[in-house]
């Protein structure tokens, strides 16, 4: 049973740079930072590599980081400038049972990440999701487009924390 | 002889055709009244539940509120639909049905025709069947239809032919085709009924015993099919095609669907009680001859062959509610790899049999 | 080993090139379980793809937790898996009691796990039931609801509801047992165990049966491990893969039970009649478990630990508990306030769905049913 520290030593070995940092001590997970264009490469040595062998990705969540600059806004409500959107992965091996913890942020205003989907197809309809709640964009992913939301909403990304409701969505008021 | 009877009565033919049409068609409402009822309660009851009870004692009037609620239903018709075939579809798919009760033999006072080719024209009019089927999935303009009414002509089509097989090793042993000759041929004690041999002596008769229950057993899996009751039922599944063929319908039109497949259920039960338990006669001899009251004899034998039909009805309703369903291409393998070369090996050997 | 990820994968290729027909499995439909849309790409009878559309159940349910405290959520999590309440609760329960790292009495556990077990056998008997009346065995269906409704009677006992309970709180129980309970479970058990025997001989082993759900929606297991599958359905592609023993958590390590696992007996490995017996079995085995625990049943205060006001520390957990669907995880962040910063649902039906493309090409339109029967998907868990 390998601890963070150790997965961390081996992916900075190989990958360098693209491993940014590890972050420990915050209860109760650590986790560790990694370069969002680079994380399908990493991911794929997660997998492949004998003595880690991440065979399941068992979650894959956006998260809204909220940690721009707050600016109010003509109606009262406020959006949020700056700052990031960050995914975060949660991987285990079956065989070795172990865990680690991933995460990759995205400047706010375009995010960028590279996906996963090829590699562990379950990542495929969770990418779906935090493309619709957050609007991550996720690079070669074989068929992104919104699976919760109906697929002509335009209003943005619900899960945002500036996320405002439309009026109106074809025609039905929408907060009644 | 019902229409003999009536000629003679009536002295105009054509009156008399007319009038002996209408006893079948009082038996048959009369009997699907029942019918329908039984289904319900007995599925309820092997379903550990208590069904209708509130409609008369224990529910007997449940069918006919069913029938009062699906009258009074508005007569839904979607634009797209073929309408003459639409509505043409129900009334040949019961007419197919009813046809079919012309030459069955009730009693040996009753026969709505004395047909020499009885049983041959029974299966030959129960192609109406098809044809209505396929009008009804047609013209409904829904993919779902479509495919229920295609596979239920495939089934139906199919499954004629191990029936015909089995009609054939009868017909081998009976020489005739005429149902009520065939019936008359099973007098005696049930040991006469075609499924313990027929009226042959000796040996003959033994051999023959096992011989018939395979043709019995074959006849009825096929008449289940015929009528596309589990579990042969996927024209009608509800969870693949929510009904099949009659997704479209409503009201009326709906209910003659229902009343022709119940009249069906019991159509080909008489059919298979007919040619192989010994129709209307009676297992354990007559009261009419006890009290010396021949008039009665038609009567109990109406009696019989109502109370054997019913029977079967019975058993393919218990049926009905005790299997899964069979997915099409396993029907197929079923009709085509099994039920046929056993029918035929079954036929050959009999043949082999009566003739030496 | 990698697979293909093209779109356009056909495995079959009819010689007669007849016209593709798309149908929809539209959202009202008898077997669907709720309403998922499928569109089913078809040549004649054979499938050559599926693509399932989801969301019309979706009630927002992350967004909702952010505006509400911890303790107000519980409610919202019975709502997501409707037929397994207890497990939802549970999970939240054990991620929160996780981030603020408090310990509950001894009996809060023990009727935590009874509670758990017991609505595993009645999520169980709903998803068999429904699968008999799919493939056109009406009666079974009638069987196993008559059994579940004793269960639920025995929660409403408890905390009077029989569907959506509220009743595993952050910290404890919302009420204790009822004093007759012990009893009328002890009258369950004994009750049930010939019943389960009843199941297998009229639909288990029936041939009619087994035509219908042996070899077909066959999932190998590393096709299974890649797709993220957990619960019966990766136990029936034969992995020995449970939560309560590989990754336990309340006090199931103290109780001696099997784990079953599908072994292609009436045909391949991992195909339908595999996950539906699986799912036989584990009632069985959820039966041995509920006995135990209630031998076991130490006295207590369910309410002593429960904390007044709820702020964690600032961080984040993912914790996963066994449902009968599946693995559900939990992934909670918290920003040291009484509101979650972001609650991320794993839902079992919502990943094990994902597989429907890969399982049903190939197969006939009947067959879909059969499949998605086996899949076992409640659509509040996949949309949440």
């Amino acid at each position: 049973m390998k601890t963070a520290e150790e997965f961390f030593n081996i992916l900075k070995q190989k990958f360098g740079d693209s491993i940014i940092e590890l972050k420990s001590g915050v209860p109760l997970e650590s986790f560790i930072i990694i370069d969002p264009l680079k994380i399908d490469e990493v991911c794929l040595f997660l997998r492949d590599d004998s003595e880690l062998k991440f065979d399941n990705c068992m979650n894959l969540s956006g998260v809204d980081d909220a940690n721009g600059k707050k600016e109010a806004q003509a109606d009262g409500s406020s959006t949020i400038v700056g700052g990031t959107i960050s995914v975060i992965y949660h991987l285990e091996s079956v065989y070795l049972k172990h865990k680690v913890t991933l995460k990759v942020s995205a400047p706010r205003e375009n995010p960028q990440v590279k996906s996963v989907a090829a590699i562990w197809r379950s990542a495929d309809w969770h990418e779906r999701e935090a493309y619709d709640l957050f609007g991550i964009n996720f690079i070669n992913h074989p068929d992104l487009r919104r699976i919760l939301m109906p697929y002509d909403w335009e209003a943005g990304y619900p899960l945002r924390k500036d996320y405002k409701n439309p009026e109106f969505y074809q025609g039905m008021k929408v907060p009644y | 002889m019902m229409y003999d009877f009536f000629v003679d009565l009536l002295g105009n033919e054509i009156l008399a055709a007319i009038v002996t049409g209408v006893p079948p068609l009082v038996f048959i409402l009369v009997f699907v009244l029942f019918a329908v009822w039984l289904e319900r309660k007995v599925s309820a009851h092997m379903q550990d539940r208590l069904g209708p009870m509130r409609t008369g004692w224990h529910g007997y009037l449940q069918t006919i509120a069913d029938l009062i609620k699906l009258i009074q239903k508005e007569d839904i018709s979607a634009s797209a639909n073929d309408k003459p075939l639409f509505n043409l579809a129900p009334v040949l798919v019961f007419a197919g049905t009813y046809a079919a009760f012309a030459a069955i033999p009730f009693s040996s006072y009753y026969i709505g025709s004395n047909l020499d080719l009885g049983i041959f024209f029974i299966i030959g009019i129960s192609g109406l069947v098809v044809a209505g089927i396929l009008m009804a999935g047609w013209s409904s303009n829904n993919k779902y239809s479509m495919l229920g009414a295609m596979r239920s002509a495939a089934q139906i089509i199919s499954y004629e032919i191990p029936t015909i097989i089995v009609v054939l090793t009868v017909v081998m042993i009976t020489r005739t085709l005429n149902l009520h000759t065939l019936s008359e041929m099973q007098t005696g004690y049930f040991w006469n009924w075609m499924i313990f041999g027929g009226p042959t002596a000796g040996l003959e008769k033994f051999l023959l015993i096992p011989l018939m229950f395979i043709g019995f057993l074959i006849i009825y899996t096929s008449m289940l099919a015929e009528v596309n009751r589990t579990p042969f039922d996927i024209p009608e599944a509800e969870s693949e095609l929510v009904s099949g063929y009659h997704t479209e319908y409503s009201g009326m039109k709906f209910a003659m669907f229902f009343l022709a497949e119940y009249a069906n259920m019991f159509a080909v039960s008489a059919i298979v009680s007919a040619l192989f338990l010994g129709g209307y006669q009676s297992p354990i001899g007559y009261l009419g001859n006890l009290f010396d009251a021949p008039w009665l004899i038609p009567v109990e034998q109406f009696f019989w062959f109502t109370a054997k039909g019913t029977f079967f009805v019975f058993v393919q309703m218990w049926l009905r509610w005790t299997l899964p369903r069979l997915r099409v291409d396993q029907l197929m393998a079923l009709c085509w790899k099994y039920l046929i070369p056993i029918a035929f090996i079954n036929l050959i050997i009999v043949g082999l049999i009566t003739v030496l | 080993m990698s697979f293909e990820t093209k779109k356009n994968i056909t495995v079959y290729k009819p010689a007669v090139k007849t016209e593709e027909m798309i149908l929809n499995m539209g959202p009202q439909h008898p077997s669907t379980h709720g309403v998922l849309r499928l569109e089913l790409q078809l040549e004649g009878e054979i499938i050559t793809k599926v693509i399932p559309h989801i969301g019309y159940l979706h009630r927002c349910f992350e967004k909702h937790a952010e505006a509400m405290t911890y303790p107000q959520v519980i409610p919202y999590t019975d709502r997501m898996d409707y037929l397994a309440s207890m497990g939802n609760e549970f999970g939240y329960a054990v991620a929160v009691e996780k981030l603020l790292n408090i310990q509950v009495p001894e009996r809060v556990e023990y009727i935590r796990v009874i509670m758990a077990e017991l609505q595993r056998i009645a999520s169980h008997l709903v998803a068999l039931g429904t699968y008999g009346a799919d493939i056109g065995a009406m009666t079974p269906f009638l069987f196993c609801f008559r059994d579940r409704e004793k269960i639920l009677s025995l929660f409403e006992m408890t905390c009077g509801a029989r569907l959506l309970y509220n009743y595993i709180w952050v910290g404890g129980l919302s009420h204790d047992l009822h004093p007759d309970f012990v009893r009328q479970t002890r009258d369950f058990v004994t009750y049930f165990k010939p019943k389960i025997k009843e199941l297998n001989d009229l639909l288990t082993y029936n041939k009619i049966f087994i035509d219908r759900t042996s070899n077909v929606g066959i999932l190998p297991l590393d096709t299974a491990i890649n797709f993220g599958i957990s619960g019966p359905m990766l136990r029936g592609s034969g992995l020995k893969w449970d939560l309560r023993k590989d990754d336990p958590y309340s006090v199931y390590h103290k109780f001696d039970f099997d784990i079953p696992v599908g072994e292609g007996k009436v045909g391949t490995v991992g195909d339908c009649w595999d996950r539906y017996y699986v799912r036989v079995l584990e009632m069985g085995e959820s039966l041995k478990i509920i006995e135990q625990a209630l031998d076991q049943l130490p006295e207590g205060d369910v309410s002593s630990a429960i904390p007044k006001r709820i702020k964690p520390p600032v961080g984040q957990v993912y914790t996963r508990v066994e449902n009968p669907r599946g693995e559900l995880g939990y992934f909670i962040i918290s920003d040291g306030s009484v509101n979650p910063f972001r609650v991320k649902v794993r839902a079992p039906s919502f990943v094990n769905l994902g597989v429907m493309d890969v399982l049903c090409r190939g197969h006939m339109v009947a067959d879909i049913i059969a499949i998605l029967g086996s899949v076992d998907i409640v659509l509040g868990e996949v949309d949440r």
